[in-house]
């Protein structure tokens, strides 16, 4: 083994998310037979966390999101430890330390420890009723509250809080979102696709204030209001979601290179210590789609840079240059994208052949860069398959086809050759 | 409770035993089965739960809709004339003993 593994020291990963879960369960694919342990700070088994601002459950067993049945670990060997936090590194001793004051070596250590929710900085949002969302318990906590809420303030107009702002509206609740910047979404999506969203969740039934900041929250026992920019809303339940830091707090403290994120480089490894890798949403790093080092917060992300240190740690190294790509269902709009735009990027909206659709393509030099697509998953996989390659896409390959169409023309293409 | 065969390109295969109504991607998600990938988490959105339904029982599962049907031009492996996404399969006592074929990639 390329590590030095031996019994007592292989690979310890602190995160049992999508990433963590996904170092562990591919080093055992691969083959790697040293010691894999994964510490995971929540008391569940690895699970998917996308659903939990789309759908919202009531019921634990109704969430059925566990990545896999906790016999899938036992039977890999691989030595679960939930409820149990790294506290402390000490990369020269190569050990982690445990809440509980318990020392573990290892010959790799793996951090996978997400990101937390950026706090709502305002007065009341310790009020009963006010509710961040990333964790499973967080998302069982919404849902129980959903089930008696009339009026829903979603604070933040990006991803969670849109996913989560058509929950509510399904359940029947009066909803309103609440957004600081002037648009939905300001960062994530291009301008182009940005008033088609805020049409669609309007069209629903959400009114929608941007530019306008929450100043506090009011109520005695729990929520009653929320005092914002534009005015007093009533609320029962308010649910935030103004981004997310990095957990990188174990790698600064122990001396590691840190910025906004554990920086890593191109193999993931850190760039203070080739023995400790960073991946999923607390990694910084490389990208051949980038301008500069860049920090996702993925599934797509997670699950691929945690296999990618899988395998190499089983030794099969190489570079991370995964497309990224990304999804979310906001009610009955489907947003997908595929590649990572830059907001110099020429952007082209494209109308579907089907009322609702629609591709935001953007071009950097004229080559194709990113794709964002409103419900319409086939343009999307067209995007990818083509974006993966490296022969370029130019723009006027993409005057009067989709590419749907390209990808199909391209593939008949080389099927003649 | 119908059972499903999945055929893994490694020439194994995994027997899973799962409620009628249950989507054949979670029946295999839940019981570990790999190679079904299912990063989307069954909402037809990302084609990595593809699989190819056997031959003598696929006029029985029946075809793709529509949406799924312009997925299955952009999955990782070869699309086939038997080829699902398998978060759109939903199994029932009639699918008991049904034989898919797991595709060597799906992302």
């Amino acid at each position: 083994m390329s590590t030095g593994t031996t019994r007592t020291a292989g690979v310890v990963v602190v995160g049992g998310g999508q990433a963590g879960f996904s170092v562990a369960s591919t080093l055992r694919a691969c083959g790697y037979d040293g010691p894999v342990t994964v510490f995971a700070a929540e008391p569940h088994l690895p699970y998917q966390r996308p659903p939990l601002s789309k759908k919202a459950h009531t019921e634990p067993d109704e969430l059925r999101v566990s990545l896999v049945p906790e016999s899938f670990y036992a039977e890999r060997d691989i030595e679960l430890r939930l409820g149990d936090d790294v506290v402390a590194l000490d990369p020269a001793a190569r050990t982690v330390r445990t809440r509980a004051g318990r020392r573990v070596p290892y010959a790799h250590l793996v951090l996978a420890t997400g990101a937390r929710n950026r706090p709502l900085p305002v007065p009341g949002a310790d009020l009963a009723g006010v509710h961040a969302l990333r964790s499973l318990d967080d998302a069982l906590a919404v849902g129980r509250a959903l089930a008696t809420a009339r009026d829903v303030v979603v604070v933040g107009g990006g991803f969670i809080g849109l996913e989560l702002a058509q929950v509510a509206r399904a359940r029947g609740a009066r909803v309103t979102v609440v957004e600081l910047a002037d648009r939905l979404l300001s960062r994530a999506v291009s301008p182009q696709l940005q008033e088609h969203l805020r049409q669609r969740h309007e069209e629903s039934g959400v009114r929608v204030l941007t530019g306008t900041a929450v100043q506090r929250i009011e109520g005695t026992d729990r929520v009653r209001q929320v005092v914002t920019s534009a005015g007093i809303l009533p609320a029962d339940l308010v649910v935030y979601g103004i981004g997310a830091v990095p957990r990188d707090e174990l790698a600064r403290d122990a001396g590691l290179a840190v910025d906004d994120g554990v920086l890593v480089d191109e193999q993931l490894r850190s760039v203070t210590d080739p023995r400790v890798s960073a991946v999923g949403d607390c990694a910084r790093h490389p990208h051949p789609h980038a301008v500069g080092p860049v920090r996702l917060e993925s599934v797509q992300n997670a699950t691929d840079q945690g296999a990618l240190v899988g395998r190499r740690l089983a030794g099969q190294p190489a570079r991370y240059e995964n497309l990224p790509w990304f999804w979310s269902d906001q009610g009955a709009v489907k947003l997908q994208i595929a590649g990572l735009r830059a907001p110099s990027d020429e952007v082209r909206l494209v109308p579907g052949d089907t009322p609702g659709r629609l591709a935001a393509y953007a071009f950097r030099d004229g080559r194709l860069v990113a794709v964002e697509t409103l419900d319409w998953p086939a343009e999307h996989l067209a995007a990818r398959r083509l974006l993966e390659r490296r022969t370029p896409v130019l723009a006027d390959e993409l005057t009067g086809t989709t590419l749907g169409g390209l990808a199909r023309a391209r593939r008949a293409a080389e099927v003649r050759a | 409770m119908p059972t499903v065969i999945f055929q893994l390109p490694d020439g194994t295969e995994r027997k899973v035993t799962a409620a009628s109504g249950t989507v054949l991607m979670q029946a295999a998600v839940s019981n570990g089965v790999q190679g079904i990938v299912a990063e989307c988490g069954g909402n037809a959105s990302c084609a990595t739960c593809h699989v190819y339904v056997d031959a003598d029982r696929s006029e029985l599962v029946g075809g793709p809709n529509d949406v799924e049907d312009e997925m299955l031009d952009f999955t990782a492996a070869e699309r086939r004339p038997t080829s699902r996404l398998s978060c759109q399969v939903e199994l029932s006592d009639a699918l008991d003993g049904l034989v898919v074929h797991v595709p060597e990639e799906q992302v």
